[in-house]
């Protein structure tokens, strides 16, 4: 165990998350883990970790921290203007740090959360198999908290030598800048009214400020439904639902585990980092695709990662 | 021997590309749920499925699509919900005492048209199954609920229902595992804890158990 990061400022929301826990669904605990798995796959590869290792997931703003140890970070996700020692340094890299060293963001240009991965794997308490943080719950990561100033942030033992420089193109990161979720129609789309159907994709809908970790309540046009109420069933992230009042919620990592709403689509998985990357007052569309398509763009970021172990 | 007929209706959405909802049926029916959960266990020990969660009368499966494709798997679904399920072990039987006291008690009383012992004597008199286990940690939903007690939810949830409180709603009853906003009435309170957050599984409550409620100090 190496300390290799003290939190001079947390930022406003700073976990510590890796994949989740998907087997702890059955108790109802949500599954968790990084919202943008791309990107937080993307920073551990690129220091030469696991790809599911725990790292740090920063929310709107990016924390300040001080370095401890020599270690190296690669920052990918959101831009948040990353500097070292006050200069700019690039996302989706490879950063030697020194001892001494302050790393800190300007603010906010791009995305709404941003990776930053140590080499050997950021270490936090674990629970049910996973460091993630689970805030309603307290369990996980930093003690089932956010980052606070003056915590230090340990790592384990890097597995090897990190190139540092490696970088990944801009050309194979995720389209965050479309703002556009592509989805496969759900199990009830046809409980939508037929003038609801059509607007489901025609109109933009904006993320509220009402949206966290758990889920995304969007507004935009009242979708109607039958209202019949259905059984509850198990549902996972990406599921978008439409209660009652007809704004619908896209399910996120923290998402409730069961629910009763409409399923009216669902976003496809090689589209979760760009919905993990809105933030509220961001607006969004929804395009339809197919089961082949959704394949495609997922086998594609796939072979985007497994190119950067190589 | 033919399969059930039913199960030639189970119908297999998809949720994206990588998971699916399968649809045993659409009543609230211990024998639809029993199946429910047989599939779920069936469809856990295949290779290709990393997940596989019982609702009331469905399973949502999360699965590798680039071990088994969405029609390979749906056919799959399908064959498994043929199978006469294994004779279900009983589930567990959980006593929970409950204080009758909740705050929402008088109303349900009264919109029922029963005295609040007879509401509670209806309550307890059941041996409920946990149909499902999640929404949030550790909750069950638990019923079916004699028809004299069934109401719909309050038409304004709550914002917060303190942890503990014992619920009805609709045919279904349940324990609030966490201080939670919720719709349901309250009729109760127990002090058994739902939610295990030190325990591996972290729920008192698994789908296919039974629950038994009794007055507190009875």
């Amino acid at each position: 165990m190496r300390e290799v990061l003290r939190v001079a400022q947390p930022g406003i929301l700073t976990t510590i998350q890796d994949a989740g826990r998907p087997n702890a669904v059955a108790s109802g605990v949500p599954p968790g883990g990084a919202m943008d798995r791309f990107a937080h796959f993307a920073a551990n590869l690129l220091v030469g970790n696991e790809r599911g290792a725990a790292a740090l997931e920063c929310t709107l703003k990016g924390p300040r921290l001080a370095v401890l140890q020599p270690c190296t970070v690669a920052i990918t996700g959101a831009d948040f203007d990353p500097r070292v020692n006050g200069a700019s340094v690039p996302s989706w890299t490879a950063i030697p740090l020194a001892a001494g060293d302050e790393l800190a963001f300007g603010g906010r240009r791009a995305g709404a959360r941003a990776y930053i991965a140590v080499d050997g794997g950021v270490l936090g308490d674990r629970w049910l198999g996973s460091l993630s943080t689970n805030l309603m719950c307290a369990r996980g990561g930093m003690h089932g908290r956010a980052l606070a100033a003056q915590d230090v942030v340990s790592a384990g033992e890097a597995m090897q030598p990190v190139a540092s420089g490696r970088t990944l193109r801009a050309d194979l990161r995720p389209p965050y800048g479309d703002r556009v979720l592509q989805v496969i129609p759900g199990p009830h789309f046809g409980r939508l009214d037929p003038e609801s159907q059509p607007l489901l994709f025609s109109t933009p809908f904006t993320l509220s400020h009402d949206s966290n970790r758990m889920g995304y309540r969007l507004n935009g046009p009242r979708l109607e439904a039958s209202s019949d109420e259905l059984l509850s069933f198990g549902v996972l992230a990406g599921v978008v639902q439409l209660p009652i009042g007809g704004q619908p919620i896209i399910l996120m990592a923290d998402h409730q585990t069961a629910g009763g709403y409409p399923v009216i689509a669902t976003v496809i998985s090689a589209s979760m980092p760009v919905a993990a990357q809105l933030a509220p007052g961001d607006e969004v569309r929804f395009v339809q695709t197919s089961i082949e398509d959704a394949l495609r763009a997922r086998t594609a970021q796939r072979e985007t990662l497994e190119s950067l172990t190589s | 021997m033919p399969p059930p007929r039913s199960a030639a209706r189970v119908r297999v959405h998809p949720l994206g590309e990588a998971a699916v909802l399968a649809e045993l049926g659409t009543r609230l029916d211990t024998a639809l749920n029993t199946r429910a959960i047989a599939l779920a266990a069936a469809l856990k020990r295949r290779r290709e499925v990393r997940q596989a969660i019982a609702g009331y009368a469905t399973v949502t499966v999360q699965f590798d699509p680039d071990q088994i494709s969405h029609d390979a798997l749906a056919a799959a679904i399908r064959r498994l919900a043929t199978k006469r399920p294994p004779m279900e072990e009983p589930g567990r039987l959980h006593r929970i005492p409950v204080v009758y006291d909740g705050p929402d008690l008088d109303d349900v009383a009264h919109r029922l048209g029963l005295s609040r012992d007879r509401v509670i004597d209806l309550h307890v008199r059941p041996i409920y199954r946990a149909f499902l286990v999640g929404f949030v940690p550790g909750w069950a939903y638990l019923g079916p609920l004699p028809d004299e007690l069934v109401l719909p939810r309050r038409p304004v949830p709550r914002t917060t229902v303190p942890a503990g409180s014992v619920a009805i709603a609709g045919q279904q009853t349940g324990i609030y595992p966490l201080a939670s906003p919720g719709g349901w009435h309250l009729i109760g309170r127990t002090s058994v804890r739902l939610f295990l957050p030190d325990s591996d599984p972290p729920s008192l409550f698994r789908a296919g158990d039974r629950v038994k409620f009794f007055p507190a100090g009875a």
